[in-house]
């Protein structure tokens, strides 16, 4: 089921949560509202999920009017950031909760709430964890059976808030590549809200950056990556380094105050300068991360760092010590006016 | 895990010499306080004998304080009851205008002496209250009546319930509630099978607490009640006009009734303190 918004405002006092807000949402798709937290991806969530209320705009599911439904009919299953498994319920309960309190005449026989539960548990692999209650489960078993619960009522649409934000790194990971896959056999429209850059790359079709209550940029994971709309999305996505055209005039390639961004991985090192735009830096850390090398340098004037990222490869080719005075220069980068929607400024 | 807690056991352990002293000023303090005032009410209800004990209990006034012991009880419990309920579930899940006025009103019973509370009554709906002139025009007698003392009763415990839930509520936050309307559950359906069963044992225990406060309660009740013997006089006013009368023994039998059910309270308090640990949603 499609989702449209147009032109929807929240409001918390004197604080604007969401800002005019405008988005698309395909059937089937797997979308992901990326921001820094206190961005308002939670707000329009839970709007969207029918647990807020808008001050203004419209919210349609297939071209209908939503707003007026309220939660319940709705038809959305929504998955928190800290489970909400009813505490005092087995799982197989919780999974069964939402088969249960359907009206008497949707509902089914206990036979066959019996049967979907159980098939539900399968799908997420926790059929063996029936008897249990919320509280003997490790994090990543309770989001598992969140999500089973959220699926029992067949919902069109699955709003995930945080989904993996209380689980620990090994298994976010674990959890997100498998979320991904039930979604690939499912195709139930799902939006899910995340302050994790990595996770939204990895796992959704299409990313919503948002700040500040507004959206900042839509695209597939590789267009915001590859093609950062605003300096917000530059800056939140990935690493970067900022070069002002006070300094560093050849680079911004114009006059009046500008800022070249530059990914750490789209910068070249040489020994020798490369060409007259090239800067003479001195080499201030290396370090080895992995399958990355690592390396700081500063101008000789300023002492602001710049960070470098080299494959091992790279770096093997042209080894640096510390102190080594070389020169450097950008493969690729991206000139935003300053003011221009340019709230992060080179100091 | 252990090794730590032995450590810190031992990093906070006193001396023998100072535990001994806490312990003995401790046992000390409840034998003066508590138990012996326990041991005298039982004491002096029994000094001549059973026989004697169970005839004061037979009074037909003792028997008529009794009845209206538990009907003051049995409005007030189940009456705070709801209101703790909503009010709790009001403050607790949902932020609106006033939300901290109806807190701090709740707590008012609390801040006010009771003898004051009652007094208010008097004031209200008394022969020169406000009202009074209204109600007896109508018939209708609320002061030196049992209304009275039943509106004093409610009045004095309405905070024991709310109180406990409050806290406890907002503990567990809205969340499960959220969940519950998500997945298609209605407003009755949410209470009855989520909020509900998360708060028995909290409730349970405001229960038992309003229950003995309901049953015990002297000031209040004893400024609306007039006590006119056999007819308005609750336990704990009996107990005092019997021992104003010089009768002891039947002033200590009825008390020992009152003394007998604070420990009845105390024993279903800790079974449930005990069965909400063991269940594993402590109260607290």
């Amino acid at each position: 089921m499609s989702i449209t918004i147009e032109n929807l405002n929240k409001q918390f006092g004197t604080y604007k949560a969401l800002d005019d807000i405008n988005l698309e949402v395909n059937s089937g798709e797997l979308l992901a509202l990326l921001g820094p937290s206190g961005c308002g991806k939670t707000s329009l969530l839970r709007i969207i999920g029918g647990l807020d209320v808008a001050d203004s705009g419209r919210l349609l599911f297939h071209g209908e009017d939503a707003l007026q439904r309220n939660a319940r009919e709705r038809n959305v299953g929504f998955v928190f950031q800290h489970y909400a498994l009813f505490r005092h319920m087995t799982v197989f309960e919780n999974v069964a909760f939402g088969l249960r309190v359907k009206p008497k005449k949707q509902r089914h026989n206990e036979a066959e709430i019996k049967r979907r539960v159980h098939e539900l548990l399968n799908l997420v692999q926790l059929d063996w964890l029936a008897d249990r209650y919320p509280a003997q489960l490790s994090g990543g078993q309770r989001q598992r059976i969140a999500l089973a619960r959220a699926l029992a009522v067949e919902p069109k649409i699955l709003l995930l808030d945080e989904p993996f934000g209380a689980l620990d790194a090994q298994v976010r990971k674990e959890l997100r590549r498998w979320l991904r896959r039930l979604h690939d056999d499912l195709h139930i429209t799902s939006i899910f809200v995340t302050h994790d850059q990595e996770e939204a790359l990895e796992v959704a079709d299409r990313v919503v950056v948002m700040n500040k209550g507004r959206i900042e940029q839509i695209g597939t994971p590789d267009e915001v990556y590859a093609k950062p709309a605003t300096p917000f999305v530059y800056q939140f996505i990935g690493n970067v380094n900022l070069f002002h055209s006070r300094d560093h005039a050849p680079w911004t390639q114009q006059h009046g105050d500008a800022v070249a961004y530059v990914r750490p991985h789209d910068i070249d090192i040489s020994h020798t300068p490369q060409d007259d735009t090239a800067l003479p830096v001195e080499v201030k850390l290396v370090r080895a991360i992995g399958s990355i090398v690592r390396v700081e340098v500063a101008a000789d004037e300023s002492c602001e760092l710049v960070e470098i990222e080299l494959s091992r490869e790279r770096f093997d080719a042209t080894p640096l010590a510390i102190g080594d005075k070389v020169f450097i220069r950008p493969r690729q980068f991206r000139v935003f006016q300053a003011g221009e929607k340019n709230e992060f400024s080179a100091a | 895990m252990s090794a730590q807690a032995t450590q810190r056991k031992i990093s906070t352990r006193e001396s023998p010499g100072v535990t001994l002293v806490l312990v003995t000023v401790a046992l000390i303090y409840l034998v003066l306080f508590l138990g012996l005032p326990l041991f005298a009410v039982f004491y002096e209800a029994l000094s001549k004998g059973w026989t004697l004990y169970w005839k004061a209990l037979q009074e037909p006034d003792a028997w008529s304080a009794i009845k209206l012991t538990f009907i003051a009880a049995g409005i007030a419990v189940p009456a705070n009851l709801v209101f703790g309920v909503a009010a709790a579930w009001a403050i607790a899940k949902f932020e609106f205008k006033g939300r901290s006025l109806l807190i701090t009103l709740i707590d008012l019973p609390f801040a006010v002496s009771p003898v004051v509370s009652g007094l208010v009554y008097v004031l209200l709906f008394g022969a020169q209250g406000w009202f009074g002139p209204w109600l007896q025009a109508h018939d209708i007698k609320l002061i030196f009546a049992v209304p009275g003392i039943v509106l004093a009763t409610v009045f004095v415990t309405f905070p024991f319930i709310a109180r406990e839930l409050i806290p406890l509520m907002q503990s567990q936050g809205k969340e499960e509630e959220e969940a519950a309307v998500s997945l298609g559950a209605s407003g009755w359906q949410t209470f009855w099978r989520v909020t509900l069963p998360n708060i028995k044992w909290g409730l349970l225990y405001g229960v038992i607490l309003c229950n003995a406060r309901a049953m015990g309660e002297f000031g209040a009740v004893s400024v609306v009640s007039g006590h006119v013997r056999g007819m308005t006089n609750t336990l704990p006013l009996h107990v005092e006009i019997l021992y104003n009368e010089y009768n002891f023994v039947a002033a200590f039998a009825v008390a020992s009734l009152l003394a007998l059910l604070a420990l009845v309270t105390l024993l279903v308090k800790a079974l449930v303190e005990w069965q909400a640990k063991s269940s594993g949603d402590p109260l607290h």
